[in-house]
């Protein structure tokens, strides 16, 4: 008798537990925090919505949505052509929906007294052309290359806008995640890196062609290095769904809020 | 069989008369028993040996597509990984000689220290402070591995650039130190019990006939316990070659082969973080996938010779010492 109810106890909490709304939401360690920042808000509103939110790299979210692993891919690049082509063969139909705009700092540490860089300069950085300061007028110190790795929409958006696809270095350093190029540059004298315009804390941001990274210069376009932060759905969301109410929360006050408030630019002037 | 009457003087069924075999018309559960028993245990035994065998199959087989496609010589000779460029290359000498540098510059450190930890724990300390220390050292055993790379991302790489003026602190050598101390304290345990377990009467015999303590230590017990110590090295070996997260976040990721070929100082790659760092977006299928199986295949090989290496010099110290 004891048995059976403590069976029958199990069953109806599981079957309550699969019943939970849940939304998985992967990719991009840079729109992640937004994603997080949604996440937590819907949580407080929908308490019965259970979220996830993984940081794994653009290009693991893509794979994650082409899959059908995830119900929402954060991406901080476009989908690549063999990314849309499996998508489809798989009958997955990606929408992009561009909920904020972002910067993609060049950093260095703080100590270093260099100031500005063209893209040529960048360029030229990484493909290993240049390998001390005192060529780019800074002290004479060894650069130390720092890169996000290959699954990265930060690499993707950095190799097409600066590095005009011409290969990086073999002593560049790989990183996994924005915090972790902010660490390592943070902490390494002759280091300089890139991340998005939310992970300025501790490093020093470099203007790239004369304009400085701001909300107001990756608004307009001015900054050589801007791009739209996206959130890709398997075709349009079904109004009303959670998914929906998701992915058009960045045209509400409060999400424009939650986009600035995470350092990002939000894309109207409300 | 069943005509052996035997009278038992012992146990139980003594002073029946009763046969010493019985066949399994008369003992059928004890028949059942031994025999269902045996073959539970030999199937259980199988399933470990059959995991490691589908393990070896499912990496050798998902490879294939990449081995039958693209250069051999070229994925074994180039140095060039780019798998996401345009026109993708797929050379794996950098990452082969990475995973080689750290492995062996972890075992430098941590062989010699390990070995001799371990003969300073049984040999030298009294036993009170043995059993004090042994499970402090068996504690760090259990430090995630996380942990160890954030230690060395935030605290280790940031203490060389200063302390040695390296450019970069996430290079070789941290990762090596690394691991050496993560690889430590298998060594020291599995070493410590082989030599503890040859007992007093071993050391005491050694002293009777006038040997000092160098020369007991030395000569008698560390040849003595070879198998349990080497058994040991392996073991520190088998965690140092494949650990992941650690060189992913200590040793920069470069795919480079240092340039003076003994500078520690510079970054790396190993294979171990290439296949964690890259399979996530490698979408299913593809050349690069196949690529990452094939590295697998390469780490595999690599461990599977290091056991076959270190089985030779067991049977070749076996010989030495006599035994067989």
């Amino acid at each position: 008798m004891k048995k059976s109810i403590a069976g029958i106890v199990m069953v109806a909490l599981i079957t309550g537990a699969v019943q939970a709304e849940t939304l998985q939401i992967d990719g991009s360690t840079t729109v992640g925090p937004i994603a997080d920042a949604f996440a937590e808000y819907f949580k407080s509103v929908y308490p019965s919505l259970d979220i996830t939110v993984k940081k794994t790299g653009s290009g693991d979210g893509a794979a994650a949505l082409v899959d059908g692993r995830c119900d929402i891919a954060t991406m901080s690049r476009f989908m690549k052509p063999d990314e849309f082509a499996k998508a489809v063969s798989n009958t997955v139909l990606p929408v992009a929906h561009v909920v904020a705009m972002d910067g993609v700092c060049v950093v260095v540490h703080p100590s270093n007294p260099v100031r500005d860089l063209t893209t040529a300069q960048v360029r030229d950085i990484y493909a290993g052309r240049v390998t001390n300061w005192r060529q780019v007028g800074g002290p004479s110190v060894p650069i130390v290359v720092i890169s996000r790795d290959t699954s990265s929409g930060t690499y993707e958006t950095f190799e097409k806008l600066v590095m005009n696809k011409q290969p990086m270095a073999a002593s560049v350093e790989y990183v996994n995640a924005n915090p972790q190029a902010q660490a390592r540059v943070r902490t390494t004298p002759g280091a300089i890196g890139y991340v998005g315009l939310g992970f300025l804390e501790g490093v020093k941001a470099l203007q790239v062609d004369g304009v400085k990274p701001t909300r107001r210069t990756v608004a307009n376009g001015s900054y050589p290095v801007s791009r739209p932060l996206f959130m890709f759905t398997n075709g349009y969301p079904k109004l009303g769904s959670m998914v929906h109410k998701f992915v058009a929360f960045y045209l509400t006050e409060r999400g424009q809020e939650l986009v600035e408030a995470k350092g990002y630019v939000p894309l109207t002037d409300y | 069989m069943s005509d052996t009457n035997l009278t038992l003087t012992l146990g139980p069924a003594a002073g029946t008369r009763r046969p010493l075999a019985l066949t399994p018309g008369e003992d059928l559960k004890g028949y059942l028993g031994a025999h269902l028993g045996r073959a539970l245990l030999f199937f259980i035994t199988f399933t470990s040996v059959l995991a490691v065998l589908l393990i070896l199959v499912f990496v050798i087989y998902r490879s294939l597509t990449f081995l039958s496609g693209y250069s051999i010589a070229e994925f074994l000779a180039s140095r060039d990984w780019r798998p996401t460029a345009d026109d993708p290359i797929f050379g794996a000498l950098a990452i082969i000689v990475g995973s080689l540098y750290v492995s062996v510059a972890a075992l430098v450190f941590a062989v010699p220290v390990g070995v001799m930890a371990a003969v300073f724990l049984s040999d030298i300390v009294s036993w009170k402070f043995r059993n004090v220390v042994k499970p402090i050292v068996e504690i760090l055993a259990a430090i995630p591995s996380v942990a160890y790379g954030f230690f060395a991302v935030l605290v280790l790489a940031p203490w060389m650039q200063k302390h040695f003026g390296f450019n970069t602190g996430t290079n070789a050598l941290n990762a090596a130190i690394i691991l050496a101390v993560m690889a430590l304290p298998t060594i020291i345990s599995v070493a410590e019990d082989s030599l503890s377990a040859l007992g007093r009467e071993l050391r005491e015999a050694s002293y009777s006939c006038g040997a000092t303590r160098m020369e007991t230590i030395l000569k008698v017990v560390i040849p003595a316990a070879h198998s349990g110590i080497i058994a040991a090295i392996v073991l520190g070996m088998m965690r140092a070659i494949g650990e992941t997260m650690v060189v992913w976040m200590a040793s920069g990721n470069a795919t480079q082969i240092p340039h003076p070929w003994w500078d520690l100082s510079q970054s790396i790659r190993t294979m171990t973080a290439t296949i964690a760092g890259e399979m996530g977006e490698a979408p299913e299928g593809s050349l690069h996938r196949g690529a990452l199986f094939a590295v697998g295949v390469l780490l595999l090989l690599m461990t599977f010779g290091l056991n076959i290496v270190s089985e030779y010099f067991l049977s070749r110290a076996k010989k030495a010492s006599g035994k067989s």
